[in-house]
């Protein structure tokens, strides 16, 4: 079994046995990751970059603990201390990254676009570790996969993403990969935080989480960043909390078991209360399990079939 | 030089001539106009049998940016490129370096233009309105108009105050020269970089929304009917709504004008999926609606001009992340192609309506005198085959940026050749 493309760059477009390749992939080496010896050789002799323009701890930490399970040579920079913040460009670092005989490079980059730039400029294999406010498709596999997981299926699953749609890329790879496997998806968030024509995209629009509360199976719950207030897209912090913050109060709503989920890290008692996230509904630490193996998942069906 | 034109189909809207007609032309000078003219041996004849011969093309909204920034451009590659795209005259806007504010700014580029390329392009130099185009305080514009400024434009930055913009208005029509705005309410479009819409939000990209451009031409048409003898002219308009207020003021009978741009009549936002910056442009590429919509106002008259927005960057600016690149492509050297491709092809234009929109509505709209295509006139003519298909190659292009997003188009119609100033350029 094969991808159809040699990169990883969005699940915009991916098709659904792609999706179910690296979903159904990644269930082998979950398995993996429970053995007493959680290193397989599938990628020895390859080497991948993992090239972070923009902080990450947790995404980055994964990938390199995916690359070393799979046996392959990494290497990581983040911008900090790296020859980008001297002035060279994307273009250039990439280049002479690749001068190196790098087989793979995943990148993680501030603006929306840049693994595509790359994926244009470079012969290796390009993952997307986020791109701006455009994809997150790892992530987004990961959360689909613990669904899977969870509810045994996405198909007819009502997802609701909550809170700042328009500058996520979580939101919009789980959207677009969502849609395409069947799930219903809403978004629920401040009318100035829901991108334009985002109906279009086959989502449904709340604004109040009472409306949709009663509706849902799964709510995938988003940072919110405090920069957003800063420029003038909703008052305060406190008024968040209370209108689209989740809530023990607010799950009583529930007319089914909902699972919740976040892509971290969170902003306990902004975005989601300290209670809910530590509760039996949530599955955020599995989440991040999860995300080691979807990424063993993607590296290893881009690394091998080449 | 002495040429003898024969068999082009001259297409005049200056004096409504449109018919086959030959020409003898001596010296950059019109000899004779007829049929079935003859000369002798000395004179090159040029078949022109299938071909148009129209006043002289102008482009009035082309960015050269010499002064201090030849590394995108100069004034001889832009008019190179100017009249290879069939052009004899180009409007340049004054986002240069030094700023385009001063009578001794305006005076350079007037006098280097008629240095470069035989002077076969007249370069007329748009100045800013305001100093600096900072959008604080007048220029002189009484100076500059006497150093050869035709209109006044902060291009590139709108003016956003609406006291100077009243201030400006009221200025400049003292000297009977436009205000041409980019219109676009920068609060709005703040940090954007394609239309906002449907394919911003799967992009992920900050969208800049047609509010941004109806707002600022609203509020520009309040002004003008406050000062009705101004004389305001909406430079590359991109959404539907604001062509639908240009529209309704005109026929209030404001003195008010617009232009499009070949691209935005041509291509819309989806273009964008490709992450290519050569589709960033500002205003941005819009809905395919609001193509539509463009389309209908060049119709029915409510856009008077096509201009193409020339703005030369090169690779090393625009190969960069989506969001950090420059705005803007060339279009000198696409023009007519895609003109006649998109709106003749499609009959949204005659060819006679083309000339009028390239040629003879600038000019009106700017106070230059027309150009007139009589006996013992000087030779100001553009020559352009209609039907010829060609194949954009922007290596092929004599601007020195090759940002387009045309590359590899299959375009109708080209430019053949043209004349001003006693000189003749052909193509091969």
């Amino acid at each position: 079994m094969k991808l159809q493309s040699r990169h990883l760059l969005g699940l915009d477009g991916m098709s659904k046995e792609d999706i179910q390749l690296i979903l159904d992939t990644a269930v082998s080496f979950k398995e993996v990751l429970d053995r007493p010896i959680k290193k397989v050789p599938p990628l020895q002799g390859k080497t991948i970059a993992n090239m972070f323009f923009e902080s990450s701890t947790r995404t980055r930490l994964s990938f390199e603990l995916a690359e070393r399970r799979l046996s392959a040579d990494v290497v990581s920079f983040t911008t900090a201390g790296s020859s980008v913040s001297k002035g060279e460009t994307l273009k250039d670092t990439a280049r002479n990254i690749e001068a190196m005989k790098v087989d793979m490079v995943v990148i993680r980059h501030s603006a929306a676009g840049a693994a595509h730039f790359l994926s244009r400029v470079v012969q290796a294999n390009v993952l997307n570790a986020g791109d701006g406010s455009h994809e997150h498709p790892t992530q987004a596999l990961l959360d689909m996969f613990t669904l899977r997981e969870k509810r045994g299926s996405l198909e007819g699953l009502h997802v609701c993403i909550v809170g700042d749609v328009t500058h996520s890329r979580v939101a919009r790879s789980n959207i677009f990969g969502l849609i395409t496997m069947g799930a219903k998806v809403s978004v629920c968030g401040p009318a100035t935080l829901i991108p334009r024509d985002v109906e279009k995209l086959g989502v449904s629009v709340y604004h109040r989480l009472e409306d949709v509360l009663p509706k849902v199976d799964v709510l995938n719950v988003l940072r919110i960043q405090l920069e957003r207030q800063e420029r003038g897209l909703f008052p305060s912090l406190r008024e968040y909390h209370r209108y689209f913050g989740v809530t023990k109060e607010k799950m009583a709503l529930a007319t089914k078991p909902v699972t919740i989920m976040h892509p971290g890290p969170i902003n306990r008692d902004v975005e989601i209360s300290a209670d809910l996230a530590d509760s039996e509904h949530s599955v955020i630490l599995q989440q991040v399990t999860n995300g080691v193996a979807i990424r063993m998942a993607a590296l290893y069906l881009l690394g091998t079939t080449n | 030089m002495k040429l003898l034109l024969k068999g082009g189909r001259l297409i005049d809207p200056v004096s409504g001539k449109d018919e086959s007609l030959d020409m003898i032309i001596i010296e950059g000078r019109i000899e004779k106009i007829g049929t079935s003219l003859s000369a002798d041996k000395s004179f090159q004849e040029i078949n022109l049998t299938g071909k148009i011969v129209s006043p002289g093309l102008i482009d009035m909204h082309v960015h050269l940016r010499e002064p201090g920034f030849e590394h995108k451009e100069t004034i001889e590659t832009g008019c190179a490129a100017a009249a290879a795209g069939g052009f004899t005259a180009v409007c340049c806007m004054p986002n240069t370096n030094p700023v385009i504010d001063d009578e001794s700014v305006a005076r350079y580029v007037r006098e280097k233009a008629k240095s470069v390329c035989d002077g076969i392009v007249d370069v007329y130099p748009i100045a800013a309105a305001t100093k600096g185009r900072q959008g604080a305080q007048l220029s002189p514009m009484a100076e500059l108009v006497g150093a050869g400024a035709v209109g006044f434009s902060d291009d590139g930055s709108p003016i956003m105050s609406a006291e100077i913009m009243r201030r400006a208005l009221e200025y400049s029509s003292m000297y009977g020269v436009p205000v041409i705005q980019h219109a676009e309410d920068s609060t709005l479009s703040h940090g954007g970089s394609m239309n906002e819409g449907y394919v911003s939000t799967r992009l992920g990209i900050l969208g800049i929304p047609t509010i941004a451009e109806v707002l600022m031409v609203e509020r520009d048409l309040t002004l003008l009917r406050y000062i009705p003898k101004a004389r305001y002219h909406v430079a590359h308009v991109s959404a539907a709504r604001a062509v639908d207020c240009v529209r309704r003021a005109k026929e209030e009978g404001l003195h008010v004008t617009c232009e499009v741009t070949p691209h935005h009549f041509t291509l819309t936002d989806e273009v964008v999926e490709s992450y290519d910056t050569n589709t960033k442009m500002n205003p941005p590429l819009r809905t395919r609606d609001d193509v539509q919509a463009l389309k209908e106002a060049l119709r029915d008259g409510t856009i008077d001009v096509i201009a193409t927005d020339h703005a030369p960057h090169t690779i090393d600016e625009k190969e960069v992340e989506y969001t950090s690149a420059p705005f803007g492509i060339v279009g000198l050297e696409t023009a007519v192609g895609l003109s006649v491709a998109e709106l003749v092809e499609q009959n949204i234009l005659t060819l006679y309506q083309l000339i009028e929109k390239l040629s003879t509505n600038p000019r009106t709209i700017l106070s230059l005198a027309p150009i007139k295509i009589a006996e013992g006139e000087p030779a100001n003519l553009s020559l352009l085959d209609p039907h010829v298909e060609w194949t954009v190659d922007v290596q092929s292009f004599r601007s020195k940026s090759k940002n387009s997003p045309f590359h590899g188009r299959v375009l109708k119609g080209r430019a053949i050749g043209v004349m001003n100033n006693g000189n003749v350029r052909l193509s091969d």
